[in-house]
This record gives structure tokens, C-alpha cells and sequence, in this order.
């Protein structure tokens, strides 16, 4: 079985600065990380090489530097590494992403399994995995909690929903992006660490994956970013004295109070 | 910061590796695991994962080639988050040995891989009831029937007893011939005739695993004999060489989370207006601590580099890493303790669980007595030389 995850360089969030003249995220000397949703496909897909055999290839869309976290995916159990990277493609919003992540997969071509993070933590659009799946026209299946099976051809899964969960059955190829809870990513290993510091991502350039240069970055963005701002933070607080009795009393005069 | 000892990128990795398995793994569960008196699986599973099994094993059997200062690093990473999960790790290594230093191919061909790999612990097997210091006093008796040794005998307080599948077990061939009539044998778990006595209740390193192996008409293939027959003692000195830097490292370890968790709460406990570290005693008793350890770490980095460029005698200096290593990791613990005081006495610090743990250090793998024999004979011996 081959297999691509989908992995996202993110700033760090427990590093996380805003400048509050332009209220925009301040990314200078603030660490890069693998988004980690991204870590937890990265995981699932190496467990399933383990058990059903195959390849694990990491994609990502980024500056050069997000080489670092794909050779990060290397020493954690990935074989392949490739780094989509191309001045063409900067300010993209999802809707340039995935047309360009879905160019670069047709280019490689072959994958019978696709595994992305449910959402990025800078972003948190949750848009990537299922436009990228829209595109390559393949089904697809988010907020994977488990895989179940991988039978002739078939995965069954199951998704996290609000109230229990849902079986799901589709023929690869096909997508999945998954939650935290489907398992727990490993520390890389000393071999892993040793192979990923030799190695070297595959580069990809809007020529390589021959896209058209109009759906490319900020050009070939439809959202628009109108204003960013912190919420005004209005809500009241009031502590409630006295014995208990007197405290609910209180309390359901201020809710009658609501009424 | 610690001084600069120049790692190279590989161990520059196995430190990171084994770090982050300590900050990640080791740390959060180590209260559980003591209270519980828990084996480690779990970590242990990372530890393979994570190829760290492997790391003093030959390449040609699943492993990283590393040497005995590799192990070290390792090992003192490990120690820093729970001597007790470092010890359940290190054990495993010390019943490989033997087969490493004198097993046949045969023998290193069938077990190495499977240790190497994590998928089995090993375990060793020296000390009886009447055998701890005197290893001449061992028991246990192999005999040998057609193609089969024949094992009976009870061996005590065996690391990883119960849950390691491969087991490096001496016991006396021909009681006639001294310490030539000793020999070592590879058992597995699933050996008939052989079973585990009660988990032991310790003072200290409660996470991992101390059992009895009990052999009673244990029958194995005559091929299990590692090394030639008669050669156990040797094997067993040669085996303890190596070995006793890596207890040293546990030591180090320990001193170091020791003094890590005193001055961190130093400079934050006050007491008459100011942090306790402010004050000359304490500062005093944090700057000795520091000065142990840096010594200590100094000394066992250089004896483990020593014995990676294969001197043909180590014994001293195996011996006095050992001994300036744990004997420090007692006094810093005991120090740590009294750096935090109460708190320091109560089970919601670190610093109490350390001070158990450091104890062992000082007995198990050779006594530090008996580490100060070998010390004296051999000085004895060299200075008889000229």
C-alpha cells in the first residue's frame, strides 16, 4: 500500500506572539513545528506499513525551511520526503493549496491512501484534507478516530461524531484526515534520525507539477482577509457572598433578573 | 550547563532520542509506576521503537554498533526520569552481554537480533541466596544428559525475572575444579522445568521486576552453553567490566535530577524574606553537589571511552567509576532531600523516590565494598609489577 501524508511546517503554539499594531501572528523567532494532527496521520501511516507493508511519502507545501519537519517525518518512519516549494505559490489560502498539493500528487502519482491531520493549529480551516480530496475526485473520510481494516482493496474506519461514531467502508484510493485520539505518535527513532540526516526532500516547482500560474498563490486565492482583531473580551464578572442559602438566593434573583 | 565533553552527531542523537523518552515517557508515569510497583512495558516499547535496545549490539544483529559509552549517555538520560525504568533497561543489556563476549555465532545469531529489536528483554542471572559478594558460593548445578543440560538450582533476586524471555544463567559444572567448574547457559522463558518465585517488595527501584528463577530438572539443548564449558567465572567478570559503567551512569543521572529539582526549589522556596538560596549553607551544600557530580560524570565518561578503545584489563577503573558514581548519587539524594526539607520528605517531590533509588546503586552489580577489593588488588598487582 502506498501512502501519502499530508504535513503542514506550523508556527509553535505554545510560542505563539501577536503584533498588536497589525494584530497579525509575529513569526519571527518563533519555532516551527509539524502541525500536530499531521504527526498523529504521519503515525497512523506508518503503523499501517508496519501491519499491511508498502511506503509511507510525506508532502508538504512550504518555504524551504519546512524541509526540516518532513525530514522530521523521515526520522519518525516515513521513506520518501517531498517539498513542494515555489515563490508562486505563497499567500495561498486552501483553495490554492489543495489545487497545488493535488498538481504535485498527480505528478507523483500511485498513492492508494492519502492521511492528513484534521485541521492545521495556525489556520484551523479543517479545508485542506477534503478540497484535496474534491479535486483528486477520490472518496474521502474526515475525524478518523480508528482504522479498523484494510481488506482487498478496502479501508474500513471510523469517524468521530458528536454522539458515538460511524463505520465507515470506501474502495481506495481515497482521503482521510484524522484526530488525536486515533493513536499516539512515536519519539523518532535513532535509525530513523540518522537515515533523515542524510537525506534530502524531493523539490517540486509550479513547473514540475505544470500548474497553471493563475490558481497559484495569493493570486489564485479566493478568501480575502478583510481585518484580523482579538475579541473584546465583555463579559462580566461578580462573586457571590454569604451562606450558601443567601448565595442561591442570589443567584436566582440575578437569573430571574435575566428574564 | 555541564562541561563540554564533545559528543559526535551520532551520540548528540541517542542523547536526544533518550531524552525525550525520559521528558516524555519516563517522567509523567514515574510516581504511578512506583506506587504500583508497575513493570515499565510501555516505556520499554518506546525504548525499542525507538531502536535504543539495540544501541551496544553489533549492526550485523539488528543493532546500532555502539559502544559502551553510547550506553552511558543513554543510560544517564534514563536515570535523570526513574532509576528503577533505567534498571529495567540496563538489565537487559547485562544478560546480553555474556552472550556478546563469548557466546557462539550460533548463539548470538538466534538471540542478539531478538534483544536488539526490543521484541524480548534478557536478563542475568549471578546471585543466589548463599552467592551475592562470593560468587563461589553458587548452588545451581547443569548437568549434562545425552545432548541435554540438565539445570537445578534457585537463583535470587534476578532483574527483569518474569518478564524477559531470554535469560544468561552460571551454574557449576564440575564442582571439583573450582572456578573452572562454572559455566553459563542461555535459558528461555519458556524452558521447561523452569518457573519464577514472588515478585520482591523493595525499598527503592519498585517499577521494575525482581523474581527468584526457579530451575528444577530444567532441560535445555547442549547448545545453550555460551562460551566453553568451565569459563562461566570469566565470562562473568568480563560480562560485570562492562556492565558497571552503565550502573555508574544510572548514578549519574540521578544526581543530576537530584540537583536539578534542589536548585530549582532553592531559588524559589523564601524563608526570612529571601530564596533559600540566598543563604550560604544551602548554597554551600548546592555547590558540593554540583562539584560530586561534575567529578563523578567526568570520571565514568572518561573510564567508558577507556573501555571502547579495548584495553585488555578494565577492572580498576570499571570498579572506581562505579563506586565515586553511586556513592555520590546517595549523598546528592540525600542532600536533595534536605535542600527541599519537608516538602522534600513528602511523596509529592521527586527528590524522597530518588534517595530510595539511589541505595541500590550501591549494592547491586558488585557491592561497593567489594568494588574497593578489586580496586586494592589490582593496585597490589601493579605496583608488584616493578
Amino acid at each position: 500500500m502506498k501512502i501519502l501524508v499530508c504535513i503542514k511546517q506550523v508556527p509553535d503554539a505554545k510560542d505563539v506572539r501577536l503584533d498588536p499594531k497589525t494584530n497579525t501572528m509575529s513569526r519571527e523567532g518563533v519555532q516551527s513545528i509539524m502541525n500536530p494532527f499531521d504527526a498523529h496521520a504521519l503515525e497512523e501511516a506508518v503503523q499501517l506499513k508496519e501491519k499491511f507493508g508498502g511506503s509511507v511519502t510525506v508532502i508538504s507545501m512550504g518555504p524551504p525551511q519546512a524541509e526540516e519537519t518532513l525530514l522530521q517525518a523521515v526520522a519518525c518512519g516515513a521513506d520518501e520526503a517531498v517539498l513542494v516549494s515555489d515563490r508562486a505559490f505563497a499567500g495561498a489560502d486552501t483553495w490554492a493549496t489543495t489545487y497545488t498539493l493535488s498538481m504535485a500528487i498527480k505528478t507523483l502519482g500511485g498513492f492508494d491512501l492519502i492521511i492528513c491531520g484534521k485541521q492545521a493549529i495556525d489556520g484551523d480551516t479543517a479545508q485542506v484534507g477534503p478540497g484535496l480530496a474534491q479535486r483528486l475526485d477520490i472518496p474521502y473520510v474526515t475525524y478518523v478516530r480508528k482504522v479498523n481494516n484494510v481488506i482487498d482493496g478496502k479501508i474500513i474506519v471510523e469517524r468521530m461524531m458528536d454522539d458515538g461514531y460511524d463505520e465507515v467502508e470506501f474502495q481506495m484510493p481515497g482521503l482521510l484526515t484524522v484526530v488525536k485520539e486515533i493513536n499516539e505518535p512515536r519519539i523518532a527513532s535513532l535509525k530513523g534520525k540518522m537515515k533523515a540526516k542524510k537525506m534530502k526532500a524531493t523539490v517540486l516547482t509550479a513547473s514540475d507539477i505544470k500548474a497553471d500560474l493563475k490558481c497559484l498563490g495569493l493570486q489564485g486565492s479566493t478568501t480575502q482577509v478583510v481585518r484580523v482583531f482579538s475579541p473584546e473580551f465583555k463579559a462580566e464578572r461578580s462573586m457571590l457572598t454569604g451562606t450558601v442559602d443567601e448565595q442561591v438566593g442570589k443567584l436566582i434573583e440575578k437569573l430571574e433578573g435575566l428574564l | 550547563m555541564i562541561v563540554d565533553y564533545f559528543l559526535s552527531e551520532e551520540q548528540q542523537m541517542i542523547v536526544e532520542v533518550a531524552r525525550q523518552i525520559t521528558d516524555e515517557k519516563i517522567i509523567p508515569q514515574r510516581v504511578e509506576l512506583d506506587e504500583k510497583e508497575e513493570f515499565p512495558s510501555e516505556i520499554l516499547k518506546a525504548v525499542a521503537q525507538a531502536d535504543l535496545f539495540g544501541l551496544y549490539i553489533p549492526e550485523e544483529y539488528g543493532g546500532f554498533g555502539g559502544g559502551c559509552f553510547d550506553m552511558v549517555i543513554a543510560l544517564e538520560q534514563f536515570s535523570r526520569g526513574c532509576v528503577g525504568v533505567a534498571t529495567s533497561f540496563a538489565a537487559s543489556a547485562l544478560g546480553a552481554y555474556p552472550i556478546l563476549i563469548a557466546g557462539s555465532d550460533e548463539l548470538k545469531e538466534k538471540y542478539l537480533p531478538q534483544i536488539a529489536s526490543g521484541e524480548k528483554l534478557a536478563a542475568f542471572g549471578l546471585t543466589e541466596a548463599n552467592a551475592g559478594s562470593d560468587a563461589s558460593g553458587i548452588q545451581t548445578t547443569a548437568v549434562l544428559d545425552g545432548d541435554e543440560w540438565v539445570l537445578n538450582g534457585t537463583k535470587q533476586w534476578i532483574t527483569n525475572g518474569g518478564e524477559a524471555g531470554i535469560y544468561t544463567v552460571i551454574a557449576i559444572t564440575d564442582r571439583s575444579k573450582g572456578p573452572r567448574g562454572a559455566s553459563m547457559f542461555v535459558i528461555e522463558a519458556t524452558d521447561p522445568g523452569f518457573s519464577y518465585g514472588a515478585k520482591e517488595k523493595k525499598l527503592g527501584i519498585r517499577t521494575s521486576s525482581t523474581r527468584e528463577l526457579i530451575f528444577k530438572d530444567c532441560r535445555i539443548p547442549a547448545n545453550r552453553l555460551v562460551g566453553r564449558l568451565g569459563t562461566g567465572f570469566f565470562t562473568v567478570m568480563k560480562t560485570l567490566d562492562l556492565s558497571r559503567p552503565g550502573i555508574a551512569s544510572l548514578g549519574l543521572g540521578l544526581g543530576q535530577a537530584a540537583l536539578d529539582e534542589s536548585v530549582i526549589y532553592a531559588k524559589q522556596r523564601i524563608q526570612f524574606g529571601k530564596p533559600i538560596i540566598s543563604f550560604q549553607a544551602v548554597q554551600h551544600m548546592l555547590a558540593d553537589m554540583a562539584i560530586q557530580l561534575e567529578s563523578s560524570r567526568a570520571l565514568v565518561y572518561a573510564t567508558a571511552r577507556y573501555i571502547d578503545s579495548k584495553p585488555k584489563d578494565m577492572s580498576k577503573v570499571s570498579s572506581m567509576c562505579k563506586v565515586a558514581a553511586t556513592d555520590m548519587a546517595m549523598k546528592v539524594s540525600i542532600d536533595a532531600v534536605q535542600v527541599l526539607a519537608g516538602y522534600g520528605y513528602m511523596r509529592d517531590y521527586p527528590v524522597e523516590k530518588m534517595m530510595r533509588d539511589a541505595k541500590i546503586l550501591q549494592i547491586y552489580e558488585g557491592t561497593n565494598q567489594i568494588q574497593r577489593n578489586v580496586i586494592g588488588q589490582a593496585l597490589n598487582k601493579e605496583y608488584s609489577r616493578s
